[in-house]
């Protein structure tokens, strides 16, 4: 049985949490847990409400994900 | 961190696997025209039950069913029911028995009766994949090694591989690192040791890379209603070279 990878949609963040986590509207209305990819922090991208971003969503628990990109 | 096995647990995979091996060949008299898919649900986890084993994937984040049937179009992770195989489906079937406490994974893609031109090429293209990757399992090799001669075999046959779904590690777990693709460049990625244990096991379309799930939420398609083959084998890193533990 193969295993499946992380799965990619776009969503806009409507809070800003601490430790770098964020709650974001996807575009099919769900609000989920996000937190910044680790390459994004190290190239510190800020990243405020509002903006659009990519996230990657965990297979197993689709209220958490991953944002990946933010959108300029 | 990808787990190191010793020869004993090498053995006990290797136990596990034989399993899945039994099962393929009792198989092979049970898939024809009008056979209903459930029917090879049945079969096989009666088998693996006698052996005194378990099939791995019943219950396994939900998954109904002790075996993947996937039909045609379908990718993997289809759910057997009440579909009857006609002359011309391909079908792929995905196995997982996990004895005395070690998993082992392997699938194999059949014709039924006589099929379409392309549909024999693909099937034959994907097992040729499979064997092309297991050819990279080396101590001192690159995972990715693995993952790009199972791609460029695909694509140079002017098929596509699908990318959200991944081989992966196995042992005493069905699902451990690492995440093995089907695509990338070679050279990258863990290198790989004796005492690693992988399924590894290519997914290759007819027409475009892309699949979505289905309403069950398991069944993977392609999207463009193309074909889809998938093999798989449960392979062991050894210094020796590779020994596949599912054939």
């Amino acid at each position: 049985m193969s295993k499946q990878k992380g799965i990619a949609v776009e969503g806009t963040v409507v809070e800003a949490l601490p430790n770098a986590m964020f709650r974001v509207e996807l575009e099919n209305k769900h609000v989920i847990l996000a937190h910044v990819s680790g390459k994004m922090r190290m190239h510190f991208i800020r990243i405020l409400p509002g903006d659009r971003v990519a996230v990657e969503l965990s297979p197993y628990d689709l209220t958490r994900g991953r944002i990946t990109y933010r959108y300029k | 961190m990808i787990a190191i096995r010793s020869q004993p647990e090498l053995d006990l995979i290797r136990r596990s696997g034989e399993i899945i091996v039994e099962c393929f060949s009792k198989l092979g008299e049970v898939l024809r025209p009008g056979v209903e898919t459930r029917e090879i649900d049945r079969l096989t986890e009666e088998y693996i039950l006698s052996r005194g084993a378990a099939p791995a994937f019943k219950g396994y984040q939900g998954y109904p069913a002790s075996v993947c049937v996937s039909v045609n179009e379908q990718v993997v992770h289809g759910i057997p029911g009440a579909r009857r195989l006609v002359e011309g489906d391909i079908v792929g079937v995905d196995i997982g028995v996990v004895r005395d406490g070690y998993y082992s994974d392997a699938a194999r893609t059949y014709a039924i009766g006589e099929v379409s031109e392309k549909a024999r090429r693909l099937v034959e293209v994907t097992r040729a994949a499979l064997d092309l990757g297991i050819e990279q399992v080396r101590v001192g090799n690159h995972l990715s090694d693995v993952s790009h001669a199972i791609q460029r075999h695909a694509e140079s046959n002017g098929f596509s591989v699908v990318r959200t779904l991944v081989g992966h590690g196995i042992g005493r777990e069905m699902h451990e690192d690492p995440q093995i693709p089907n695509f990338g460049l070679p050279g990258r990625g863990p290198v790989l040791a004796h005492g690693m244990v992988l399924a590894i096991e290519p997914m290759v379309n007819e027409g475009v890379a892309e699949v979505l799930t289905l309403k069950d939420k398991w069944t993977f398609v392609t999207v463009d209603g193309k074909l889809s083959a998938h093999f798989e084998d449960t392979v062991a890193v050894t210094n020796d070279g590779p020994v596949i533990m599912t054939r």
